[in-house]
């Protein structure tokens, strides 16, 4: 229902306030313990972008993208391209993010044109060597002209600047010193507030319920009048563009980016975010990306300690029992929770309660 | 009363089956019209040749004074034919209202811009769909329903909601594709309520439907169709009685026996079948 009209519980709203200003000292507590951890929580959120874009293709429309870390990729060498010496461009950063989103939404375009009659495995195929063809390029389009530099990938891109404000570096606001992993947790956040808001809004509206109609019963829903070719077009020109917004701020934040960042396991591990978290539930989504980027830390960093303490030396390495572990939870999660962490129809079990 | 809907020589081929051969018929508006025929007729084809689910080999429908040939499913909702399904194709993990709400997506506009912007128009558009929505629900008896998933709902009343979120496309016809089957009596006498109810309410019925007693009372005239054939149209009164009708339910040599009958037999008889035991 129109959930702006939704009168909101003083409970909820206290939860609310809570966690914003638990999410506001974060970065700080965080920092405590090592600026990779303000670092790692800034993936978190890339990736949370990421998966939110991917959950409009796979959770609303129902259509599986194994090759969405391309729309990534286009964002991200946009920006690299339009704001380095590369081409010695240094457009500013407004300019910038629509740019990169439309980039990718015109690949999201033409990956979804020739796939509209794919579904399920097919279309899991077509996406992932699409994802492929897209990566390759960029390895390649270095000859005959220098357009992505191959391999060696793009190095010192411009941070995001706004005005004299540059957000790479320290400064001092206020008495607080605000690093520059800081000062991108804070324009991550409000990206990711914004995407969450835009997700849910479109969720609850016209197009949104046409998305989950063409997941539910594509036949009946062309014959209640749903457009289903431009309906699915849609879904993927906007989770690209989203995707592409993601990619630019991640090559801002980096500073360098190659092909190497846009490999088909990274699609995949975008894709286990919405599953593990629940498809086409906006907050599971999160919840996803935000355990499958800080589990893996955790694990790099206990896993070591606690074989010397238990055994005295390193029986397994790290990267070897991150990827065990990482893969049995996959496993248990889908025998003990298919429809993920936080499924989609808690949305619908809520709207049930809240109604008279 | 003028025409409607006209069909000239709808013909359908899979292989080597002709489903449908030089089908015509015309409906008129306001009328319930009932398409009947022994399992394999051609019936649930000829929906789906209509609605554009497939495209007829040959032929051509005229609806509302224009031809509906070419046309996309969605465009053929568009120009208001809204359909049931056979076997019900609802919107499972969607609730009741969600399910109709989509049903008015034809008739709105809003985009993902819109969307996302919560624009004042938006706005005044999603409450208008869900108003209309939960009126609908209300007309065929579903308001205590709206937020339960529609794969929760009993058979009788997951018809009921097919039929509403058909008519949130408002349409001119509604084509139903044996709304009755599996029913009760007592869902079966609700059923023709609201379909009479419907028709009351200025929107032609076109019926697909095995219930004799049910298409027979409610039609206002039957189309009868056999191997994809059309074999006798006009008033329940007069193709009840068409030894042609009867010959397709029952078989050769049926004719003089089942005089005392008078009404075909329901539901997939084909010839060779008994009689009194398909009643």
């Amino acid at each position: 229902m129109n959930r702006a009209a939704r009168p909101r519980s003083p409970l909820a709203a206290l939860g609310v306030i809570l966690v914003a200003a638990a999410l506001l000292v974060l970065p700080f507590a965080l920092a405590q313990a090592g600026t990779a951890w303000v670092r790692i929580t800034n993936l978190a959120i890339l990736f949370a972008l990421l998966a939110l874009g991917l959950n409009i293709v796979v959770g609303f429309a129902g259509l599986l993208d194994l090759g969405y870390i391309a729309f990534y990729g286009v964002g991200a060498y946009v920006w690299a391209m339009l704001a380095s010496p590369h081409f010695n461009l240094h457009l500013p950063f407004w300019a910038i993010l629509p740019i990169g989103a439309l980039a990718a939404c015109v690949f999201g375009v033409l990956l979804g044109a020739p796939t509209l009659k794919l579904r399920g495995d097919y279309l899991a195929i077509v996406t992932l060597g699409f994802g492929e063809i897209v990566r390759i390029f960029l390895n390649n389009l270095s000859r005959p002209v220098n357009i992505t530099n191959g391999p060696q990938g793009i190095a010192r891109i411009d941070p995001v600047r706004i005005g004299e404000f540059d957000f790479s570096t320290t400064s001092k606001i206020a008495g607080l010193t605000f690093s520059g992993p800081i000062k991108y947790y804070y324009l991550l956040l409000v990206f990711l507030v914004v995407v969450i808001v835009l997700n849910m809004r479109l969720q609850d509206s016209r197009i949104g319920r046409a998305w989950e109609a063409i997941r539910e019963d594509e036949i009946a829903a062309r014959a209640m009048g749903i457009d289903t070719t431009s309906v699915k077009l849609l879904a993927f020109a906007m989770g690209a563009s989203f995707g592409g917004i993601a990619g630019g701020m991640f090559a801002s934040m980096q500073s360098f980016i190659s092909p190497e960042s846009f490999v088909l396991v990274e699609s995949v591990m975008v894709l286990a975010m919405v599953v593990l978290g629940g498809m086409g539930n906006i907050w599971g989504v999160v919840l996803g990306a935000v355990l499958l980027t800080f589990v893996p830390e955790i694990l790099r960093y206990t896993v070591e300690p606690l074989q010397k303490a238990a055994f005295g030396r390193t029986i397994v390495e790290p990267e070897v029992i991150r990827m065990l572990l990482f893969g049995l939870a996959l496993v248990l999660m889908m025998l003990f929770r298919p429809s993920g962490i936080l499924p989609s129809s808690a949305r619908r079990r809520e709207r049930e309660g809240r109604q008279p | 009363m003028s025409v409607l809907l006209s069909a000239t020589r709808i013909s359908k081929r899979f292989g080597g089956v002709q489903a449908l051969s030089d089908v015509e018929f015309s409906i008129r508006r306001g009328e319930i019209y009932g398409l009947i025929g022994p399992n394999g007729a051609g019936k649930t084809t000829l929906f789906n040749v209509l609605t554009s689910v497939y495209a007829a080999d040959d032929g051509r429908f005229e609806f509302d004074g224009a031809p509906l040939s070419g046309l996309k499913p969605h465009q053929v909702a568009a120009r208001g034919i809204a359909r049931t399904f056979q076997n019900i194709r609802l919107f499972a993990n969607l609730t009741a209202i969600e399910n109709v709400m989509i049903g008015r997506h034809v008739r709105t506009r809003a985009g993902v811009f819109g969307a996302m912007l919560r624009t004042r128009a938006t706005r005044a558009e999603e409450a208008a769909i869900e108003a209309r929505a939960a009126a609908l629900l209300d007309y065929v008896g579903l308001a205590a329903r709206a937020d339960d998933l529609a794969r929760q709902l009993p058979y009788g009343e997951q018809r009921r909601l097919e039929i509403a979120r058909a008519l949130a496309t408002e349409p001119l016809l509604l084509a139903l594709d044996e709304p009755a089957a599996g029913m009760n009596a007592t869902e079966t006498s609700d059923l023709r309520r609201l379909i009479e109810r419907i028709r009351g309410d200025g929107i032609t019925v076109l019926l697909i439907e095995h219930d004799m007693k049910l298409v027979m009372g409610l039609s206002d005239r039957v189309l009868v169709l056999d191997y994809g054939r059309r074999i006798a149209e006009g008033p329940p009164a007069q193709v009840r009685t068409d030894p042609k009708v009867i010959e397709a339910y029952l078989g050769t040599g049926a004719t003089s026996a089942t005089r005392a009958h008078a009404e075909p037999a329901p539901a997939g008889a084909r010839p060779g079948a008994v009689p009194g035991a398909a009643n």
